[in-house]
């Protein structure tokens, strides 16, 4: 008898909803029923909504079984689950499920696809070409072909990739880092989780690719420690790559050196900021550091450092598989490539969408999201995570570029999209981002440490309905200060989400506390 | 589960661990609270002394981040996302539920339950998100936030 394999993800939010029992259950019921399977622990393939999404492999094809429960599993078995028989939760072959056929999958084609601790897995699936053509082809070629990629930095501020590591390569150093920032803490955002849970040698392949591009023979992932389950999945592919030579020194005796050190942070959402990042990898408190000197001239222990996102870089290997060209190809104007879209909050079809610039926020969030969870209207959606602005319904034509959203007064960031229906506060929503910036300040700077306080006193008194004129004055002044003299994006863009509801719905600060 | 008993030696060994490199500080600072649950102040004395810093320098850390907690918390910590895509599915109101329930505040201890905020578990997509004992839950109303609560009492 045939061995046969089911899939069932160990991914933080499958395992959230049960994945970890349905993985039990399964063997369970396979033992008693004397059903020889192999179970395989996959990344998510990001259709959150389908989780735990299980898959039998039947003849070579991949047959998916959505929204499994621990007390579905007798029931699946006694269906024929090994021979991918009927059932009420039967999808059929996932690479069907239309929520992933029409996506562009570019940096997460392997998540959900392969075994993500697996060296033989991830080498069957083109693991390591990347790092091989790389020392075939020089760093020079690996520089030219990021460059011409287009990529812009995931993180949210979309610095040229590019022009970053030629930076890097150009200054002279004894010593050079590479500094993957996977602290991911905006709101309605799980990209870099997902491929770090999905693909973690994808990731240590591109940073690999990245200190052979620009010199640097140590690499740092600052991960957030509120993502424990990533941790555990990452530290094994760090061993599993150094065991099979593909960390270390003389990788694979092409003469370069390099290897990774996994550091966690420790709750604080303004260590995301690069410099912040920085200053908390060197062990102290994560305060901003003033700019310049740029990181990519004086970074890490002021060495020379390239800091990307964890998308960024994981971006890179099919960029030197396929060519910078190609990933050009892709988008509309400046904004070149794809974006993982992270579709969150109140939404029927929540998960991650990579999907290429230029397709619409209603497209996303009807098309691939089914509007709310509620079933109501959508009244407001956030973009970019909690610094990001709020748009109204009437907005959702805007197109997904990068441009297009600073034309409006939003912003794209790391492509978190939250979706809140009508019954939605939003002088509260103000309120909230003006409290979270008073939390997570750093401190450093008199505008955002200060104002940030005095930003949600002035929001209280507008909903207690006192002076409400003469506080929205002074709001959009305090908003202003906050804008122009603050150190770094905390306090610079705490005012587009209060903006946006002073500009789209101020009537809520009359109405604010009222049952909808 | 983490254990509350100082050790000096226990101490010592984490320092070890990372070879007392300074530039650890915050990693080490981490270790201690994964093995105590908290950071005691005679440890920040003793860490000061074992990686050559200031008291000062290692205070003003454990003072900076919110995972460096100064006072011992209960047997369980249960987190509850305050962030958009969790208010979005009604985290306000599950917060309020559990602050019922538990008969705490955020930021406030009972005899088993440590009650805190968090901001972002990155599981937006399953929202409200709640963490209990390290461990993520989605789609948490109150009827199953008060069910997982039941489960962690009773030691699942």
């Amino acid at each position: 008898m045939s061995v046969s394999k089911i899939y069932v993800p160990r991914e933080t939010s499958a395992v959230s909803v049960g994945a970890d029992e349905v993985a039990l259950a399964i063997a369970r019921e396979a033992k008693q029923t004397g059903t020889r399977i192999e179970l395989i622990r996959n990344g998510s393939w990001g259709a959150t909504w389908l989780e735990p999404l299980v898959e039998v492999e039947v003849d070579g094809v991949r047959i998916a079984y959505r929204n499994v429960s621990e007390a579905d599993v007798p029931g699946l078995f006694s269906a024929g689950l090994v021979e991918g028989g009927e059932h009420a939760h039967r999808l059929g072959p996932i690479t069907d499920v239309d929520y992933l056929a029409n996506q562009d999958r570019w940096t997460f084609w392997r998540c959900g696809l392969i075994d993500p601790i697996s060296l033989d897995d991830f080498r069957r699936h083109q693991g390591f070409n990347a790092l091989q053509k790389a020392f075939a082809d020089g760093p020079d070629a690996v520089l030219d072909a990021v460059t011409a990629s287009g990529l812009r930095g995931r993180g949210g501020a979309g610095f040229p990739t590019g022009i970053k590591w030629r930076t890097v390569a150009d200054t002279e150093a004894e010593q050079k880092y590479i500094a993957c920032n996977a602290d991911e803490g905006d709101s309605g955002t799980f990209s870099d989780r997902i491929l770090m849970e999905g693909d973690p040698l994808g990731l240590i392949e591109s940073m690999a690719v990245a200190g052979f591009a620009v010199g640097a023979s140590k690499g740092y992932i600052y991960l957030r420690s509120e993502y424990p389950l990533t941790h555990l999945i990452l530290s094994r592919a760090l061993d599993v790559a150094r065991d099979g030579g593909w960390l270390g020194a003389n990788i694979q005796d092409s003469g370069f050196d390099f290897d990774i050190e996994l550091h966690l942070g420790a709750g604080s959402y303004v260590c995301g900021e690069e410099t912040a990042m920085l200053e908390s990898l060197e062990g102290k408190k994560g305060i901003v550091r003033y700019k310049p000197p740029l990181p990519a001239h004086e970074g890490l222990f002021g060495k020379p450092t390239v800091v990307n996102n964890v998308v960024t870089l994981a971006s890179v290997s099919n960029i030197m598989n396929l060519g910078g060209e190609r990933y050009a190809g892709m988008g509309v104007n400046r904004s070149k490539g794809t974006l993982a879209f992270q579709l969150a909050g109140n939404i029927k079809r929540g998960g991650l969408v990579e999907k290429s610039f230029g397709i619409t926020l209603r497209e996303l969030i009807e098309d691939w999201g089914g509007g709310t969870a509620s079933g109501r209207p959508v009244r407001a959606v956030q973009v970019g995570g909690p610094l990001g602005a709020y748009l109204p319904a009437e907005q959702l034509d805007i197109t997904l570029d990068y441009e297009a959203f600073v034309e409006i007064g939003a912003m794209i960031g790391h492509g978190g999209i939250v979706v809140f229906d009508d019954t939605v506060d939003m002088a509260q929503q103000a309120r909230f981002a003006m409290e979270f910036c008073a939390i997570e300040s750093c401190g450093k700077c008199t505008p955002c440490r200060i104002g940030s306080t005095r930003g949600v006193e002035v929001i209280d008194r507008m909903i207690a309905g006192e002076n409400r004129e003469e506080n929205y004055d002074l709001l959009v002044e305090l908003c202003d200060t906050m804008e122009d003299a603050s150190l770094c994006a905390m306090g610079g863009m705490t005012p587009y989400p209060v903006r946006s509801v002073l500009n789209h719905f101020a009537e809520d600060f009359a109405s604010s506390g009222d049952e909808p | 589960m983490a254990e509350n008993k100082l050790n000096r030696e226990a101490t010592s060994d984490i320092v070890q661990r990372f070879d007392a490199r300074p530039e650890m500080l915050v990693q080490i600072l981490q270790a201690i609270v994964m093995r105590y649950g908290w950071i005691p102040e005679e440890t920040i004395r003793q860490l000061a002394e074992e990686l050559n810093l200031s008291r000062a320098d290692v205070h003003g850390v454990v003072n900076y981040y919110h995972d460096f907690r100064t006072d011992p918390p209960a047997r369980h910590i249960v987190k509850i996302c305050q962030a958009e895509a969790c208010q979005a599915m009604g985290s306000r109101t599950l917060t309020e539920h559990a602050r019922g329930m538990l008969g705490i505040a955020l930021h406030d201890t009972n005899e088993a339950v440590t009650l805190e905020p968090v901001y972002c578990l990155g599981n937006c997509a399953c929202a409200p998100a709640v963490m209990i004992n390290g461990k993520t839950h989605g789609r948490v109303n109150p009827a199953r936030f008060d069910e997982l609560v039941g489960a962690m009492k009773e030691g699942h």
